[in-house]
């Protein structure tokens, strides 16, 4: 059986939850520490066909782990500590579950992994930026994915049983790779020295404590009679350390809903801001936003007032929520035409706004901007062609701007009867960062230097030749050529290989140096995404498919 | 550290005097060993002469020596059964190929869990039974549990010897761990639940031997069909001595309720515990517990791990070469009835992934053997009475039942009723003070608890009246 949901008797995938829904976390906030228990339930597959046995997860598991991050940021934000743990005995997480991949059609696997790496960046970007700092309490075996969801944390605790061990033990067991951050954050964040994480990830069942601090697996653990007092000292620690709870109150996230219709081979989603009209026929898709049409929040408490409906806030869920079901539920559609509608002032008051907020104290104004980077760099990490269409009446300003340069090419209407701008705001310089640290300005103008600092220099409207001169757009077709140009360059992106382009656009996306983020969706994926279409991996006698099977794999030894 | 004259104190069959890696780890590892000893074995009669059986040979005949030995004194041997040269990898996908006289690298990791999950058992029921001696129902018994205690330390050293000699620096740690984990200690357990469990009156200790160590028979057998040589050889030379532990918690458990029988009989109301004796539905309390937790030590009905041991040729089934003639189990399969939304399905799974269940089942067999006898013995006093094995669902914590909730014939029933039943049909605490409070040791030679019957005969063509401990 393939878990593709574009297979027609499968209902869609939904990102919607909340804790009290949840069927494979508990999530449990004391004042300043939270704890999230992983007790999988085994019986709650996402998708009919496997058992979720020993702590394993699936997609299901994972949407309910983001939820939670999520909310822990806008939901308790004077949460400093969060202890991730296991509910079931001896076992913390035995990582992704084996049928589940091994019954999964390429493209989900990919889309699964991405999402669980996106989730495991927000853990740590959680720690990084918002002092929410995240420690693995591993009180049982953690192999596999579960020891790559220790490493997103901040700090790992093992307990000291004689049993309980940290593992990597996909190379061995079953020809495939860490990939959601397993090998990558070995080195280049724990430090783990490349020969040590060499006999690590080579050996399936593992190090038990007193080795795995030896090789710097974990940072610390004690026995079980020790073990909650440990963790309970360690996380009241972090607390201190980060100041204490200040009793920030938090916003309630409110879900995100959207209208589905379908009309023949048109399909329209509609939330609120945003609009993704989807031409099955042509496999392409029109995903426009709508600026703000209210006013900008002018106080902190304003903004608390308004909560999740708060324009920066909303619109930004509903476009994560719109390219989260590009991803899984329509993966056909290869082009996605980027449009916004509504007012530059509009865009570049609340962007301001936010600053200003931020600048001032408010945590709240700060999670929106954070939140904000994150919707964008998971834009950035879609595998869909992106083109951004500025016309007459957009709003392509501010945080609405970087959209038109996270995608790969930008067309600018240069039209003498209608004015047709975009508009440089303060975000530009640093505000959203990509995967790789720096903005996408940079990235853009990443052989200008001289070209980038007057950019920089610069606010407000710029118009399209303008724009096209200073290497803000790709083109700026005139009136009598716009229609035909785009027409061109929409029939020529469907019809190339949808392959040849996700490697061409993530090649070309990420100008400049790399780092442990851009390692991980660039390198560490890559190859696990090559090796999951490999006969050594999924061919008939490959290592997944043979795994639990009563038949050792048989391999190919041509080294490629 | 001054070196040990291995030839005496090491009774041995695999050169260890010419040995230098084994002789450098045992140097280290034996006086931890005996300290070891000294802290968890037989609590506080290491110095008194116990009559015990020591090996000194693997020769068929003549391979033991009894005689009075200090414990601490015991001549903890290491012997191979004898080796074939000609002997092949038997079964799995390597069927045919010389046995492996060194481990292969690929199955390095395998192969020692295997070793150290087997070696883990063998100090451990040593710990779980340590104070026992001091509540023996006769001389005769007392000899018996040291005589078990000395053997399980043996059988550890058989596994450390493995461990030692083909396991490098991790087999080395490994072995020290051996010694570190404690019997139902709650940092550093043993690694096999069963072996957690207090095992702390007399009718445990028989229930254990009757189980736990039929459990290691028949994993000792699986192993002794490894195409790993060493492994092959050790299993089948501790099998020899496992024979006995297995016919002390058998006749054990006889003996019991052969006494349970009389007591019955005697009593005018037919109440045993008035006659200061054991009822027979304790008894059969004690044995649903004990088997129903042993059935768990086979691990889970559809096991991939299983699969790769067979696959591997690690593991065998019992008596593979003699009781099959097909040997890759590939393209057959058995049906396993699975418990799924409160109805028995019955799946049909590839061979190889439920070799633990095909090894559980033999055991069943060879446990409804035992108890067939001992039904027998109760009827020849003259009782009706049928003693029983719970259904293989009933009271299981591993695999697909674990979870569920089965009374004794194996019909699914609610955790509420099960509950209520509980004492019914399994030992209750108070059935244990009762234990307790009737379990005193008797060391007066030829004497016996009034709640057991003596032995049908003595050890090694003794009389039961023999000395077998001099206290
Ligand atoms: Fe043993
Ligand atoms: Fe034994």
């Amino acid at each position: 059986m393939a878990h593709d949901s574009a297979h027609l008797d499968l209902p869609p995938v939904t990102f919607d939850t909340s804790p009290e829904r949840y069927h494979h976390w508990k999530l449990a906030v004391d004042g300043a520490v939270a704890t999230l228990t992983m007790q999988v339930d085994r019986d709650a597959p996402l998708r009919p066909g496997y058992d979720l046995k020993m702590n394993s997860y699936d997609l299901g598991v994972d949407i309910e782990l983001a939820d939670a991050v999520r909310r822990l940021r806008f939901e308790h934000p004077q949460v400093r500590c969060i202890v991730v743990t296991g509910g079931v005995p001896k076992m913390f997480c035995a990582g992704a579950n084996i049928k589940m991949l091994a019954g999964s059609a390429h493209g989900f696997k990919v889309n699964f992994c991405k999402f669980t790496n996106e989730t495991r960046c927000e853990i740590e970007d959680a720690t990084t930026h918002s002092s929410q700092r995240y420690i693995a309490a591993l009180n049982g075996t953690a192999a596999g994915g579960g020891y790559e969801l220790a490493e997103a944390c901040a700090e790992i605790y093992l307990i000291d049983d004689g049993f309980s061990a940290v593992s990597l033990p996909e190379v061995p067991l079953l020809g495939v790779l860490p990939g959601t951050g397993g090998l990558t954050r070995l080195v280049d964040k724990r430090k783990v020295r490349r020969d040590v994480a060499d006999l690590f990830c080579t050996k399936a069942e593992g190090f038990r404590l007193r080795d795995a601090l030896k090789m710097r697996l974990v940072d610390g653990g004690w026995p079980k009679s020790k073990w909650d007092q440990g963790i309970a000292e360690r996380s009241q620690k972090i607390v201190a350390d980060a100041g204490g709870n200040q009793g920030e109150q938090g916003i309630a996230l409110t879900p995100v809903a959207r209208t589905q219709v379908r009309d023949g081979e048109i399909e329209t989603l509609t939330w609120p801001n945003v609009t993704l009209r989807i031409l099955h026929d042509k496999r392409w898709c029109e995903l426009t936003l709508r600026g703000p049409s209210e006013a900008a929040p002018a106080s902190a408490a304003g903004l608390q007032a308004q909560g999740a409906t708060a324009w920066s806030l909303q619109a930004f869920r509903e476009l994560d929520a719109a390219l989260l079901d590009l991803r899984f539920n329509y993966p056909k559609i290869g082009l996605i035409l980027l449009r916004t509608v509504g007012t530059a002032e509009g865009v570049l008051g609340h962007d301001a706004a936010i600053a200003q907020l931020r600048a001032d104290g408010s945590w709240l104004a700060r999670e929106i901007q954070l939140f904000q980077s994150r919707v964008l760099r998971r834009l950035d990490n879609m595998s869909r062609s992106m083109f951004a269409l500025i016309e007459p009446g957009s709003c392509f300003a501010g945080t609405l701007l970087e959209i038109a340069w996270s995608a790969d090419r930008a067309y600018m209407l240069d039209d003498p009867d209608a004015a047709n701008s975009i508009a440089l705001g303060q975000v530009h310089a640093g505000t959203h960062a990509a995967h790789n640290g720096m903005t996408r300005l940079q990235i853009r103008l990443y052989g200008d230097p001289d070209g980038l600092a007057k950019i920089l220099a610069m606010h407000g409207a710029v118009d399209a030749p303008t724009a096209e001169q200073l290497g803000l757009v790709t083109r700026a077709p005139d009136d009598i050529d716009w229609e035909d140009e785009v027409r061109l360059a929409i029939e020529e992106r469907v019809s190339f290989s949808p392959d040849a382009l996700t490697g061409m656009e993530q090649n070309l996306r990420f100008a400049g140096p790399e780092n442990c983020d851009t390692k991980l969706f660039g390198r560490l994926t890559a190859w696990q995404n090559w090796i999951f279409q490999r006969p050594n991996a999924v061919g008939e006698r490959g290592a997944l498919p043979m795994y639990g099977h009563p038949q050792a794999p048989v391999f190919d030894w041509n080294r490629t | 550290m001054a070196s040990i004259d291995y030839q005496s104190k090491i009774p041995n069959n695999v050169n260890l005097s010419d040995d230098r890696r084994l002789q450098r780890a045992l140097e280290h590892w034996q006086p931890r060993y005996l300290q070891w000893w000294q802290e968890m074995g037989p609590d506080g009669i290491q110095e008194k002469d116990v009559y015990l059986r020591t090996a000194v040979s693997a020769d068929k005949d003549g391979w033991a020596h009894f005689d009075y030995v200090k414990m601490p004194d015991y001549r903890w041997g290491i012997f191979l059964s004898e080796r074939d040269p000609e002997r092949k990898v038997n079964f799995g996908d390597h069927i045919g190929q010389p046995a492996w006289q060194e481990v292969p690298g690929e199955f390095r990791n395998t192969l020692r869990r295997i070793i150290v999950t087997q070696g883990d058992t063998e100090p451990a029921s040593v710990e779980q039974q340590r104070q026992l001696w001091k509540t023996a129902p006769s001389l005769y018994d007392m000899r018996n549990v040291c005589q078990v205690n000395v053997e399980e330390g043996r059988h550890l050293w058989a596994m450390v010897y493995l461990l030692h000699s083909y396991f490098g620096a991790e087999g080395r740690d490994e072995a020290e761990e051996l010694l570190a984990r404690r019997s139902g200690d709650a940092d550093k357990p043993r690694i096999l639940d069963a072996f957690n469990q207090p095992c702390d009156d007399w009718l445990s200790f028989y229930c254990f031997t009757m189980f736990a160590d039929r459990d290691g028979k028949f994993q000792l057998h699986s192993l002794s069909e490894s195409g790993f040589d060493p492994l092959s050889r050790t299993c089948k030379f501790m099998l020899t001595e496992e024979a006995h532990h297995m016919f002390v918690g058998d006749t054990g458990l006889e003996r019991v309720l052969r006494r349970s029988a009389q007591l019955t009989l005697l009593d005018p109301s037919g109440d045993a515990r008035a006659q200061g004796g054991i009822d027979l539905a304790t008894v059969q309390k004690f044995i649903n517990f004990w088997f129903s937790y042993c059935l768990d030590l086979f691990g889970s009905e559809i096991s991939s791990n299983a699969a790769d041991f067979f696959a591997a040729g690690l593991k065998g089934r019992f008596m593979e070469e003699k009781n099959y003639t097909e040997h890759t189990a590939l393209g057959q399969e058995k049906l396993v009835t699975l418990f799924k939304d409160g109805k028995f399905v019955d799946e049909s799974v590839a061979l190889r992934n439920a070799m633990n269940e095909v090894l559980r089942d033999d055991y069943i067999d060879d446990c409804a053997n035992a108890v067939r006898r001992w039904s027998k013995a109760v009827k020849d006093e003259g009782l009706d009475f049928e003693v029983t094995l719970p259904s293989r669902r009933f009271h299981r914590h591993q695999g697909v039942y674990n979870g569920s909730f089965f009374d004794l014939q194996g019909n699914p029933i609610s955790e509420a009723e099960f509950n209520a039943r509980k004492a019914d049909w399994l030992p209750s605490d108070a059935d244990k003070a009762y234990l307790r409070s009737i379990m005193h040791g008797v060391y007066e030679q030829g004497k016996v608890a009034n709640w057991i019957a003596p032995p049908r005969r003595g050890i090694n063509g003794q009389e039961f009246q023999y000395e077998y401990v001099k206290l």
